[in-house]
């Protein structure tokens, strides 16, 4: 009996394969954008564990000088004195274009060496530690070298970052001309009995235990939290039409439950084969949905890639694995979804008579009870929203306003679309119009899921739209500040550093050394700069906020500029006090926007950084010179000194390059974006498609009247385009809304920095148009149907018993 | 002998190539320097390390007796190992390090090992003074004393111990003068020992310290290639018999009866070299070390000194759990003679 009975309820499908599309694309498309996310998130993570596994940060305590660099003698001593260490030195290596952070490790004591992808190359201890030594790189590293030259053979290990290059410490050494220093020890485990204690042999060295959690992971976290949400957003979308199908198809089937109930099939059996209906569909829509997912952050991972490099420093593999988790969240999500969509229907089923008629709901006025009780929860959710903002901050709390401004919304939009076409509808003489009017509201309820998932769509759009331009525009302007220098030079060493400086002095308007050193500025890891007087910074340096004279006070008093997002975090502001070392305090002057770095900075006078840091490194220069004499000087310059091409760099290649970044961010959001739109767009094709099964029995009464089939097709399009109109003008304010949380609350809890809000008057009318076109496009299968429909099956309304 | 282990094997860098014999000591020499049987020995230059020679090591083991009435045995070598015939500076130096020690009780077994590059100062050793160290770990001598005095101290996470050294006799030449042949086809090493210390110190164990007096026994060895391809490994064993004489005795490995060799030496500290096959080793119990059959028992005889001696391991588990596992501990002799040693055994895989 089972048998038959799915095969009864199976057979509904094939007769509406349609049905089956949009039910099986729907939580395909809900998944896999669902998923996609999930598996970029999941890439990011695992990249994010093997990096703080190389750097020893995730494990390991680390000991480092505060004047950069440790003797190798002192490492010894601590070796002598019973401390088990490990040795790093790190450097940049540039391998063809790119750039590699480049750790040196002694191999004999490195706790955990790369394992080799595969013994293409020979990694014996004596390959490693003599001649030219071996470079050990993830496998898309080496790939992407492409025939560079590279100093040692390269071995491929997944035990790397991209971005990462790995070698022994007598390669490394030779390679960055830093004989005799290194970067840090690492502190390994298992340490002897009864040694004397670190803070009495190395008090001039600093300790840093492990943090719990690897410091990228919490800079990045914001950014994942920017993807789950637009993945959540997008699977709520997708949910929204496959609630529609599965509803439909419950109603479709009644007859069919009516006649197997009266075969003798128990409710139980029924509802059973129904679950197993779902579970089937969900399981194949899932599958299918992990493809789509699978696609989709393959190809959005190498920009994701690049923009977490760019805005946090944060390496990620540009290839995707597949991990079983993955495949299992994914096809629980589909599930969940299928039972979720599916609830109503097998409540309804559950509690059906067994010989009530199989009719059709009669399709409700919206009754006004409901409507307000909609409109209640809309407006307790944005408050909640509100409140949750008020009462808590961070990003979590600005997330919590996001959703409740828009689910509240959502919840409000068919009330207030009601009340809008019942005032329109009062309004109107014309008894076709009315009719119209009338025919509108009365289908409210069947497409307000789908148009509530439009409205969503639209004010996401809008609102992102808005903050990336809005962020477009700030940022271009402040690179132009920022980057007042015509040309950057960086030099291979200090000697080299002050003759390039010498030679260019003569040969240009200002050479600003460019010095800095690694410094915790209030708890946090970051970097201290120190510039010279100069108009270059007076006139351009991108203040925020200052005190008067703010550049004189930094030049001859104790003072210092520090950047928006050390501000924001801290909550120092000019007038407080800023601790730079024990004993070393500095009054805040001034605060300047730093956009697309993560970590605290700050400003002091070039004397004041040399008092704090003598032996810091002097090898970077910005160079002012006319703007013509640009590409001369560099050739010049590069000629002199036999320099390489990249360390030569002019100002509008720095721009290019940073904007590229910004570029990159966005392009995953815009993605995602248009994707969430498109999954909009098919909800509300299939809410029409739904509706137009049920329209038969209103529509007859109307043709019968004299309306021609034409007429009718024409008005159902029409209808479509002024419900998506509606529509697309409430999402406007509520957009601009969600692109004022982005910029005001988001992006200070995300990135620390605020930005100015712009509007896009043009985008909004592109967007406009482009919904108006989803909603003709929607509206043109069941429009044609209706076209096509013999008027014999129109009359039959009339003849069937209702 | 005391063919003892050397070479790191880094299996920790992954790759290694599968080395010949064990711990690779049957690689070809190459560029290595190979002992020659008409150079003599120099002292005190042949204390401290020899660069061009592939393998070398510096090895002493103790028999001790604590005041809590128990029987010890400590271990502390140092090796050497070159991946290149020469030395350099800082990290470039193909010269590396391995230190391992160990104390050894019936009931426990501790050990540590450390790994160093050369180059750099963490490990090294000085002919005179004497003074051989790796991290904290040292075997060091006084002025002008050569081996004579020594002291001797090593830790690990559960261990520690701090000995003072006195030679009570002359050191002893292996082979010819010190050229030391380990195979039928005439691979050798320089090898010499100082088998007659007397021993006083402390051990620090997770229980407790514990003063202890005792015998030590020095071996100081380097080649660049020992053993035959065919050789998997050896049966090393240093006895010091209460009469007062003392015997080195080893079995070399291979697919048929092996390659043994022995000195003979008298309690005045005179010694006679034993040729190939005149020393009779024989296992007659095993233990079951680390998933592996260990013998721990043998049947010893040298019928030319009416030798037939069974030795005991102490902790049949003294198994040296390193980078290059192998089986090393204190030993007890009963029979023909009575006494205490060490023994070691390689190549049990």
């Amino acid at each position: 009996m089972r048998r038959a009975g799915l095969s009864a309820l199976l057979s509904h499908w094939r007769r509406q394969p349609l049905q089956l599309l949009t039910l099986v694309l729907g939580l395909a498309l809900a998944t896999g954008l669902w998923s996609a996310v999930q598996a970029i998130n999941g890439q990011a993570r695992l990249s994010y564990a093997d990096a703080a596994e190389q750097l020893g940060a995730g494990r390991l305590a680390h000991l480092t000088a505060p004047t950069g660099s440790i003797p190798l003698a002192r490492y010894v001593e601590l070796r002598r004195a019973g401390w088990k260490l490990s040795p790093v030195l790190e450097g940049k290596l540039q391998l063809g274009d790119t750039v590699f952070r480049l750790l040196g490790v002694d191999s004999l004591s490195y706790p955990v060496p790369p394992r080799p992808v595969s013994d293409s190359v020979s990694a014996r201890p004596g390959d490693i530690l003599t001649g030219p030594g071996r470079l050990f790189l993830n496998p898309d590293s080496a790939a992407g070298l492409d025939g560079a030259t590279v100093p040692a053979p390269v071995i491929a290990t997944r035990d790397l970052p991209v971005g990462v290059a790995l070698t022994d410490i007598s390669v490394a050494e030779r390679l960055l001309e830093r004989t005799g220093e290194l970067s840090r020890l690492l502190v390994l485990p298992d340490q002897a009995l009864g040694i004397a204690p670190l803070a009495v042999l190395a008090p001039d060295l600093v300790l840093t235990e492990p943090d719990g959690e690897a410091e990228i992971s919490r800079l990045t976290d914001s950014f994942h939290l920017n993807l789950t949400a637009f993945g959540l957003l997008s699977f709520a979308v997708g949910l929204f039409i496959v609630h529609g199908t599965v509803g439909l198809a419950f109603q479709q089937r009644r007859a069919m439950f009516r006649s197997l109930r009266a075969l003798g099939m128990p409710l139980a059996v029924l509802t059973q084969l129904l679950l197993i209906e779902l579970v089937l569909l969900a399981l194949f829509a899932g599958t299918l949905g992990l493809i789509i997912g699978y696609a989709i952050a393959a190809a959005l991972l190498p920009d994701v890639a690049a923009s977490l490099r760019g805005l946090y420093g944060a390496s990620v593999a540009g290839s995707l694995t597949l991990r079983p988790a993955w495949i299992a969240s994914g096809l629980a999500i589909a599930l969940l979804g299928a039972l979720i969509a599916g609830a109503q229907g097998l409540w309804h089923l559950h509690r059906l008579p067994i010989l009530q008629a199989p009719g059709l709901q009669s399709w409700r006025l919206g009754s006004a009870a409901r409507d307000r009780a909609q409109a209640m929860t809309g407006i307790g959710l944005i408050a909640a929203g509100i409140l949750a903002q008020w009462l808590a901050q961070g990003l979590l709390a600005g997330f919590a306003l996001l959703a409740g401004l828009m689910l509240g919304a959502a919840l409000l939009l068919p009330p207030v679309l009601g009340q809008l076409l019942a005032r329109v509808g009062t309004r109107t003489r014309a008894p076709v119009a009315q009719w119209v009017w009338a025919d509108l509201r009365s289908h409210m309820p069947g497409l307000s899921l789908a148009l509530m998932a439009l409205l969503l769509a639209l004010a996401t759009n809008l609102g992102v739209g808005t903050m990336v331009s809005s962020f477009r525009l700030t940022f271009t302007g402040w690179l132009d500040q920022r980057l007042a220098s015509e040309l950057y030079v960086t030099a291979r060493s200090d000697t080299e550093g002050e003759a390039i400086s010498q030679w260019l002095i003569p040969r240009s308007e200002a050479v600003l050394p460019l010095r800095n050193a690694e410094i915790r500025l209030a708890g946090l890891p970051g970097r201290l700069y120190g510039v010279v007087d100069h108009a270059t910074y007076r006139d351009h340096w991108p203040l925020i906020r200052a005190v008067p004279d703010v550049w004189d006070r930094l030049h001859n008093e104790r003072s210092v500029l520090i950047n928006e997002q050390l501000a924001r975090r801290a909550k120092l502001w000019p007038g407080d006090d800023i601790t730079l070392r024990e004993g070393w305090n500095a009054k805040i002057v001034g605060v300047y926007s730093d956009f697309g770095n993560p970590n605290p900075q700050a400003i002091v006078s070039l004397p004041a950084l040399l008092d704090l840091f003598p032996a810091i490194p002097n090898r970077q220069f910005g160079v002012r010179v006319a703007p013509e004499r640009v590409a001369g000087l560099a050739e010049e310059l590069s000629v002199a000194f036999d320099l390489p091409a990249s360390a030569i760099v002019d100002q509008s290649t720095i721009k290019a390059r940073s904007l590229a970044v910004f570029e990159k961010t966005f392009v995953v959001t815009g993605a995602l974006n248009i994707l969430t739109l498109g999954v909009a767009s098919f909800a509300i094709l299939t809410s029409l498609l739904t509706l137009w099964s049920l329209r038969l029995p209103q529509l007859a009464p109307v043709w019968a009247l004299g309306l021609t089939r034409r007429r009718l097709a024409r008005l159902e399009i029409l209808r479509s385009i002024a419900l998506t109109a509606m529509t697309a003008c409430l999402a406007l304010p509520l957009g601009l809304v969600l692109a004022w949380v982005l910029l005001a609350i988001i992006n200070v809890e995300a990135f620390g920095w605020r930005l100015p809000m712009y509007l896009f008057p043009l985008d909004w009318a592109r967007l406009a148009l482009l919904a108006l076109l989803a909603g003709a496009v929607a509206a043109i299968i069941p429009a044609r149907r209706l076209r096509s429909t013999p008027p014999a099956d129109l009359l039959r309304v009339f003849s069937n018993e209702r | 002998m005391n063919v003892r282990i050397c070479t790191l094997l880094l299996i920790l860098l992954g790759g290694a190539a599968r080395a010949q014999g064990f711990a690779g000591l049957g690689t070809d020499a190459e560029d290595f320097a190979v002992p020659r049987r008409d150079v003599a020995l120099e002292f005190p230059a042949d204390y401290g390390p020899h660069p061009a020679f592939r393998i070398e090591w510096w090895y002493l083991t103790s028999t001790l007796s604590g005041d809590d009435g128990r029987d010890y045995g400590i271990q502390w070598t140092l090796f050497r190992s070159a991946l290149a015939p020469q030395e350099a500076e800082g990290w470039q130096s193909p010269q590396l390090w391995m230190g391992h020690a160990a104390i050894t009780s019936e009931t426990s077994h501790l050990f540590d090992e450390r790994i160093a590059r050369g180059g750099i100062g963490q490990a090294g050793v000085t002919a005179a003074p004497f003074s051989a160290w790796i991290d904290d770990w040292e075997m060091t001598g006084q002025p002008d004393t050569g081996l004579s005095e020594l002291r001797l101290a090593a830790r690990g996470k559960d261990f520690r111990y701090d000995l003072q050294l006195r030679a009570d006799g002359p050191m002893v030449l292996h082979g010819e003068g010190g050229f030391s042949t380990k195979s039928k086809d005439g691979r050798a090493s320089y090898y010499y020992s100082q088998p007659a210390y007397a021993v006083t110190g402390i051990l620090h164990l997770p229980q407790g310290s514990v003063r202890v007096t005792g015998q030590g026994w020095l071996d100081r060895e380097w080649s660049s290639q020992p053993l035959a391809e065919d050789q998997s490994g050896w049966d090393w064993f240093s006895l010091s018999f209460d009469s007062g004489a003392r015997m080195m005795g080893a079995r070399v490995r291979d697919g048929g009866a092996g390659y043994t060799l022995a000195t003979w030496i008298a309690p005045d500290g005179s010694s006679r070299v034993v040729p190939d096959g005149a020393l009779a080793l024989e296992p007659t119990e095993t233990s079951v070390v680390e998933g592996r059959n260990v013998p721990t028992t043998w049947r010893v005889t040298l019928p030319d000194r009416q030798l037939d001696v069974t030795v005991t391991a102490l902790n049949p588990q003294s198994w040296m759990g390193t980078s290059f596992p192998y089986w090393e501990g204190p030993v007890s002799v009963t029979g023909s003679h009575t006494g205490r040693g060490y023994l070691e055994m390689t190549g049990y895989d």
